[in-house]
């Protein structure tokens, strides 16, 4: 990577270290032992999928809102409280500082996964007293889920990079909710005709297929998912944060910063 | 070749949230500051000091126009890592310490990371914040700030210094530790372009100013020129409280002050006044012939241009 995108990138993690972002972890972990311990009382023969379930859900969720609250002001509170002046007068490019507070945020998160990922284990353990070989599938699924996070981080950016931290949220939220729901787009696409249809298909292509990434059902079920899964899932998340970061660089090429 | 080169540098934004309309912020302009100068770009609020730093700096484009730094284009990074800037009350990463951000700085401008903990520790010195550096930034006063501001745009030995207000928000001593800095600055050879209204700090400071109002230059020269002016007058001051009645006569404007006396004279009636103040007995401390300062030059530049868009209106 390009010296100067890792020092904005580190940064970045740094920021985030110290605005407190991690220490939510704690209070997760804390709060999946106590799920674990609650739903190891109050379910029979169903604990594993439960907890499954629960856990990686909110690894998502958690994930989700940290980099869409996070995303949304890397650019913006740059901009706002002017210390990107300071950054841009030296000889950094505009498209390093982009890349730079995306692989920030990106590290962030997966640290943060992987903490979290500590406690879904934990819980899991404590729940079902051992590990199934099965349970490795639950690693495919995280790493689904941190794929899902450079997508929302992208688009994060994308948005901050030209509007209000607010609008943002809002845009990248809906993003989020819509492409969790993109399959059944596409559903609806093939049950219409005429300019619907063609609509309703541009919209299921053009926003992310989050539910393409989620495969959480599917490991709490002790299911495998497929390598041509996991090499279509990568293939389709490097490709549409590239192209959504690309966007954010064009944009902020052209930015004048008032 | 020029430290910088503007030609015909110009800013117009677009405002208003229906139906734009053009604001001119900048107005072609045109300036060259020489290698090893002091400029100073002198202007009231509001009149493109900024616009014009923040367009050198590429952090605005401009409508129409270039300048070269260094004799390059202005996005070009390797003349970037010969530059330094300060921005106008400069907020920086608070929750870094002033070591952690000049060390990122560093990183940023390419200094050598076995040289990088060295010429952080100088820089802290050299601004006064030796004792602070492991403090985080958020802690800082506004003084503090500025220090550090001044430490991160020359940690990395740029060839031309970019300050914007350098001496907003320093006490009297903060301000002349900066005036002191700037000289040594020059000293070292290198170029400083600074933007102020603080018109004693240019005066006291710069080889060259320009004046900038509403967008447009209004007069550019060196100080010594733009202050040479001699107003027919002389000012007298003496030890005492008494004014001789041979300074009333002349009608000469007279202030005491503890126990000194400063008088403003007609040059023509110099001697006569000097031979009332030796008929008292009066011990002279100072005679000296009244020059404009370069305030009286920027009010006239404005009163002029206040003048004139008064008639065009």
């Amino acid at each position: 990577m390009n010296a100067r995108v890792s020092h904005i990138a580190r940064n970045t993690f740094r920021e985030a270290v110290r605005d407190r972002v991690l220490y939510n972890l704690i209070a997760f972990a804390v709060l999946m032992c106590a799920a674990a311990i609650l739903v190891g009382k109050i379910s029979i023969n169903i604990e594993r999928l439960v907890v499954i379930n629960l856990g990686l859900t909110a690894v998502s969720l958690f994930g989700i809102i940290i980099s869409i609250f996070v995303g949304i002001g890397l650019v913006s509170k740059e901009i706002e409280k002017r210390t990107l002046y300071t950054v841009l007068s030296r000889p950094v490019r505009r498209w390093e500082f982009i890349l730079g507070k995306f692989f920030g945020l990106a590290g962030t998160l997966a640290v943060n996964t992987f903490f979290m990922a500590i406690g879904v284990f934990g819980a899991l353990l404590y729940v079902a007293h051992h590990f199934q070989r099965a349970d490795a599938w639950l690693l495919v699924a995280l790493y689904f889920i941190i794929l899902q996070f450079l997508i929302i981080t992208a688009l994060a950016l994308l948005f901050s990079s030209f509007s209000s931290p607010l609008l943002s949220a809002v845009f990248a939220f809906s993003l989020f909710v819509i492409g969790s729901f993109a399959e059944d787009l596409r559903g609806f696409a093939a049950m219409t005709t005429g300019i619907t249809r063609w609509l309703a298909l541009g919209s299921a292509y053009l926003v992310p297929n989050f539910s393409a990434l989620n495969v959480i059902s599917s490991v709490a079920h002790a299911q495998p998912v497929s390598a041509q899964l996991v090499i279509y899932n990568t293939a389709y998340a490097l490709i549409y944060a590239m192209m959504v970061l690309s966007g954010a660089v064009i944009i902020f090429e052209h930015r004048n910063l008032k | 070749m020029a430290a910088i080169a503007i030609l015909g540098l110009e800013k117009t934004y677009m405002v208003g949230f229906w139906r734009k309309k053009p604001k001119c912020a900048l107005r072609p302009l045109h300036l060259t500051v020489q290698q090893g100068e002091i400029f100073g770009f002198l202007g009231p609020n509001g009149a493109g000091k900024t616009t014009t730093l923040k367009l050198l700096m590429g952090l605005v484009f401009p409508s129409g126009g270039s300048a070269r730094i260094l004799g390059c284009e202005i996005n070009d990074p390797k003349m970037k890592a010969q530059i330094g800037f300060l921005p106008e009350q400069p907020y920086f990463y608070d929750y870094l310490t002033a070591r952690e951000l000049l060390e990122y700085y560093g990183q940023l401008s390419g200094v050598d990371s076995r040289q990088r903990d060295q010429k952080v520790d100088e820089m802290l010195s050299r601004v006064g914040l030796a004792e602070s550096g492991n403090v985080q930034l958020r802690k800082f006063s506004k003084g503090m700030l500025q220090r550090v501001g001044i430490a991160q745009a020359i940690l990395h030995d740029p060839k031309v210094v970019f300050l914007d207000e350098p001496m907003s928000g320093l006490d009297p001593m903060g301000r002349r530790e900066v005036r002191d800095l700037i000289e040594q600055l020059k000293h070292e050879g290198k170029t400083v372009f600074f933007s102020t209204h603080i018109l004693s700090d240019a005066e006291a400071l710069c080889d060259r100013v320009a004046i900038l109002n509403r967008g447009e230059l209004r007069g550019i020269g060196a100080v010594a020129d733009l202050t040479s002016t001699v107003h027919g007058r002389v000012e007298l001051v003496w030890h005492g409280t008494t004014v001789p009645r041979a300074l009333q006569t002349i009608g000469a404007e007279c202030h005491v002050s503890g126990d000194t006396v400063r008088a403003l004279v007609p040059e023509s009636s110099q001697d006569a006044a000097l031979d009332g103040l030796r008929r008292e007995q009066l011990r002279l401390i100072s005679l000296t012939p009244v020059r404009s300062s370069l305030e009286d030059y920027f009010v006239e530049k404005l009163k002029t241009e206040t003048a004139l868009a008064e008639l065009r209106s």
